[in-house]
């Protein structure tokens, strides 16, 4: 028997040792794919914090948390997805977003005010494969910011991620119903800022 | 339903995110067929989504990159 043990325990070891070595591998990997995908996370980031600061924070924090518990990711799911979790509970965690139901009621706009108002102001020449080109990329990115937290978290993922309604469901841990719901009020109030600032450079 | 432009405007976001039923796609296809101004808000909304993700594109800055290529875990 000892015999059998001693051998036993000379096998075992290039076991251990090719476990470690295909772990190692896999974690390369692992950390390759996620720093492959950073851009993609950054541009939703970038957009759920309030500042560059605030997501160049995030995103370190993210990356910190995902290279520890990489061995939680399963392998073949959307990678992207789990990392945007990641992010999603560190901004909940720190405080810098609360998880309920949006108290404000935000202002909105019917989905044909933004057209109707831009395409009367237009100066006679509705040409309008242009008329979107009247908002500037400025009055974009400032309308959208003031697009309230719960209802830009969604219209981010889907209108500026490629997020399907199920993966940002999962992400933001709310109902599908929800994200189907709040991406279609939170397009409605980006068009009456949009509205908002077009009106007012106008004038 | 008596304003048809009113029942396609409710139908637009859906429409565009291609979720209505085949009933109701064909139910708004076939006003905007008739409708020239529906159509030119539909077409809007659409350039308005492209254009939205092109304003909102942002690049990171090349120091978090290489900051977060810090934070891999090195082997032993």
């Amino acid at each position: 028997m000892a015999t059998a043990g001693t051998v036993d325990h000379v096998d075992a070891e290039p076991e251990e040792a090719q476990r470690l070595a295909t772990e190692a591998r896999d974690r390369v990997r692992f950390e390759e794919d996620a720093l492959a995908l950073s851009d993609q996370v950054y541009r939703v980031a970038r957009h759920f914090a309030s500042s560059r600061e605030e997501a160049e924070e995030l995103m370190q924090e993210t990356y910190a948390r995902a290279f520890r518990s990489w061995r939680s990711f399963t392998p073949g799911t959307n990678l992207r997805a789990w990392l945007l979790r990641i992010l999603t509970n560190l901004n909940i965690d720190r405080g810098r977003r609360q998880q309920r139901a949006p108290q404000m009621q935000p202002l909105e706009a019917n989905d044909y005010y933004l057209y109707d108002r831009l395409s009367a102001d237009g100066d006679g020449v509705s040409d309008d494969e242009r008329v979107v080109e009247r908002l500037s990329q400025d009055d974009i990115v400032t309308a959208l910011s003031a697009v309230p937290h719960d209802f830009r978290d969604v219209l981010v993922l889907v209108d500026l991620g490629d997020f399907s309604y199920a993966d940002a469901a999962q992400i933001l841990d709310i109902p599908v119903g929800t994200v189907m719901s709040r991406l279609h009020r939170g397009r409605r109030v980006l068009k009456r800022e949009l509205a908002e600032s077009a009106l007012e450079e106008a004038t | 339903m008596n304003d048809p432009c009113a029942h396609c405007e409710e139908m637009m976001q859906p429409y565009l995110d291609h979720i209505l039923t085949e009933q109701e796609r064909t139910e708004a296809e076939a006003h905007l067929d008739e409708c020239e101004l529906c159509r030119k808000r539909y077409k809007f909304e659409e350039s308005l989504r492209v254009y939205v993700r092109t304003a909102t594109a942002t690049q990171m800055r090349p120091e978090l990159q290489q900051k977060l290529s810090a934070l891999r875990i090195p082997l032993e």
